[in-house]
């Protein structure tokens, strides 16, 4: 039953898979890692972004990473508005603040679900394209080509954004608020505007990564509380803020999420993400490349 | 004195809402109401109970669903094991909850804000995974649960689960009075306003957490414990639904935390108006409603209902603006 093809291919597909837990956690780095905002919504926001490519794909079949393109400004619009509404409420308060920051990001993420299953029913959903349902073959082993597609575009994603904080001017403003939001302050620019264009990056992000999560599975309204565990369990075990750290977090996750699910079955694999979060808390709370 | 007086009302108040609660069992003939009041006195009891910890010691505690599904869970195993009747089950479900309780106490050590609420989202989840695999309670699957006979003077079970929560609340709100009045309370509230600042002055602040984390959780346990009685049926997804957590959490900061009261308007009011949307509308409309009053509350009026009625809790709470 057990077989070392086996375990290879458990880990093959556990790169594959973490590689695309690091393009929907990218954007919780940046809005959480780098902007410690409590933005327990980020799942949701996921979830609605496939949701909008279900959509474009259903109702004018387009390709869904094209569709996960369109919605992208959209959702940079949307991000500088939830950042806006987040800073203007609770930052400016201050101390007391951050528990109900944390109850507002909760109670959005529940009113995006539900507006999800009143538009869309709670039956699951998935896209057509030329790339869905077809698998190559390596010897033993098979892999969807949906797969390959995710790992492909997940792998960009994430490069581009590190290429983005670490070599263009805004991204290292945005790097330079998260170390020092006062010094940035003295020097004259606005920190709470780089923190609303982070945001909207960190969400307009979501619009690829929404079309990667309904490219690898079907999509269900509540698929959001399951990425809870993953996406913030990527970003604590690589250390806030930090995006290479959220590419190796993520593989050790994929792969660790795919060799239970080949030796123990699915029933157990929701609550790796969490397991290992908790332990990551628990031991090292600085995560691997804590800053 | 004022405090003494204040006492004579609460109890009074008590004594006269369970002595009506009885009164209503043994004369109202239609079933329904005490279905729908079921429910909105196990939210009481929750909002309270949640309150004890994320109110008045900040925490905010997103696993109710996990304190709630282990009260379910420890019930319906002990039911399907020996057959105990209600009040061990309840009470069993109470020590569990207070063992959860420990070891969420235990994780504030380490962990603040949202990682403390992430955290008991995690441990919400892997206890559910675990019950999925549990195959003694029925697994992913569920449990059919089998009524015992009714218990006199009681003529039907959904009353006698009517009072039983009657009962809890009752205590939930008692407890959380009590911690409210008491040292406890005010060393929570120092540690909520600033933990290093508090342990610095003395304040025991892990014992303090610890109790309240023990507290929380054996309240919330007890709670769920009757709902397997109530439903006739229990399983992984229902009994650990995230929609607990929320309601809960939202009842409390939409009442107020300020003050007990508060947890017990946000209660009835959501409560009832959940049920009202239940029946009429659908059982989704009634998640957004709750989710849109979170949300307009927490940006709009921070202090909650109680906030509203009575400035004089924002002028105390409010010493920074």
């Amino acid at each position: 039953m057990f077989s070392i093809d086996l375990l290879l291919g458990a880990v093959v597909l556990g790169v594959l898979l973490g590689c695309f837990y690091a393009a929907v956690s990218v954007g919780l780095s940046v809005s959480f890692g780098l902007l410690d905002v409590p933005h327990v919504a980020h799942p949701a926001f996921l979830v609605l972004a496939s949701y909008g490519v279900y959509q474009l794909n259903e109702s004018y079949d387009i390709d869904p990473l094209l569709a996960g393109l369109a919605i992208t400004p959209l959702f940079f619009l949307f991000g500088l508005l939830a950042y806006r509404t987040y800073h203007e409420t609770f930052e400016k308060r201050g101390s007391d603040a951050a528990v109900r920051g944390i109850a507002f990001f909760f109670g959005i993420a529940f009113i995006i679900e539900v507006l999800i299953i009143l538009q869309f029913g709670v039956d699951q959903r998935s896209v057509t394209a030329t790339y869905i349902g077809k698998s190559w073959r390596f010897g033993e082993m098979r892999i969807p080509i949906r797969q390959l597609v995710a790992f492909a575009v997940a792998l960009t994603l994430t490069a581009l954004l590190a290429v983005y904080l670490s070599k263009t001017f805004m991204g290292r403003a945005i790097r330079a608020v998260a170390q020092d939001e006062e010094a940035l302050r003295l020097m004259g620019a606005n920190p709470v505007r780089i923190k609303q264009y982070a945001f909207g990056i960190a969400t307009a992000v979501l619009g690829i990564a929404g079309a990667l999560l309904i490219i690898v599975a079907p999509v269900e309204p509540t698929l959001d509380r399951a990425y809870i565990g993953r996406t913030f369990c990527v970003v604590v075990m690589a250390g806030l803020g930090s995006i290479s750290g959220t590419l190796i977090a993520a593989i050790i996750l994929g792969v660790a999420e795919s060799i239970v699910l080949t030796l123990f079955g699915a029933s157990w694999a929701p609550a790796i993400s969490f397991a290992m979060l908790l332990g990551v808390l628990a031991v090292r709370p600085q995560g691997l490349l804590g800053r | 004195m004022t405090g003494h007086r204040n006492s004579i009302i609460f109890w009074g108040g008590v004594a006269v809402f369970l002595v009506a609660v009885l009164t209503m069992t043994q004369i109202v003939r239609n079933e329904y109401p005490f279905f729908a009041g079921y429910v909105i006195l196990q939210f009481i009891a929750l909002a309270v109970a949640w309150s004890i910890l994320g109110g008045y010691a900040g925490y905010v505690n997103f696993g109710t669903n996990a304190f709630f599904g282990v009260g379910v869970y420890t019930a319906v195993a002990l039911f399907k094991a020996t057959g105990a009747p209600l009040v061990v089950q309840i009470a069993a479900a109470a020590v569990v909850g207070m063992t959860l309780g420990f070891g969420v106490g235990l994780l504030t050590l380490r962990m603040r804000g949202i990682f403390f609420s992430i955290a008991t989202i995690a441990l919400a989840i892997i206890i559910e995974t675990f019950v999925m695999n549990w195959r003694f309670v029925g697994g992913a699957a569920g449990i059919q649960i089998q009524r015992p006979p009714v218990m006199a003077p009681f003529d039907s079970y959904v009353k006698m689960l009517f009072f039983v929560q009657a009962i809890l609340a009752v205590t939930a709100i008692s407890i959380a009075r009590y911690i409210q009045n008491s040292k406890v309370g005010r060393g929570l509230q120092a540690l909520r306003d600033d933990e290093l600042a508090a342990e610095c002055t003395g304040v025991p602040t892990l014992k303090l957490k610890l109790i309240a984390c023990m507290i929380s959780g054996a309240l919330i346990s007890a709670a769920g414990a009757p709902a397997a009685m109530y439903l006739q049926y229990a399983d992984p997804f229902s009994a650990f639904n995230l929609t607990y957590s929320v309601s809960a959490l939202a009842m409390a900061l939409i009442g107020g935390t300020a003050h007990w009261i508060g947890p017990v308007l946000g209660a009835i009011l959501l409560g009832s108006t959940q049920q009202f949307l239940a029946v009429t509308i659908s059982s989704e409309v009634n998640v957004l409603v709750l989710g849109i009053m979170l949300v307009l509350f927490v940006v709009g009026a921070p202090k909650g209902i109680i906030g509203l009625l009575r400035p004089r809790y924002r002028l105390r709470a409010g010493g920074k603006p």
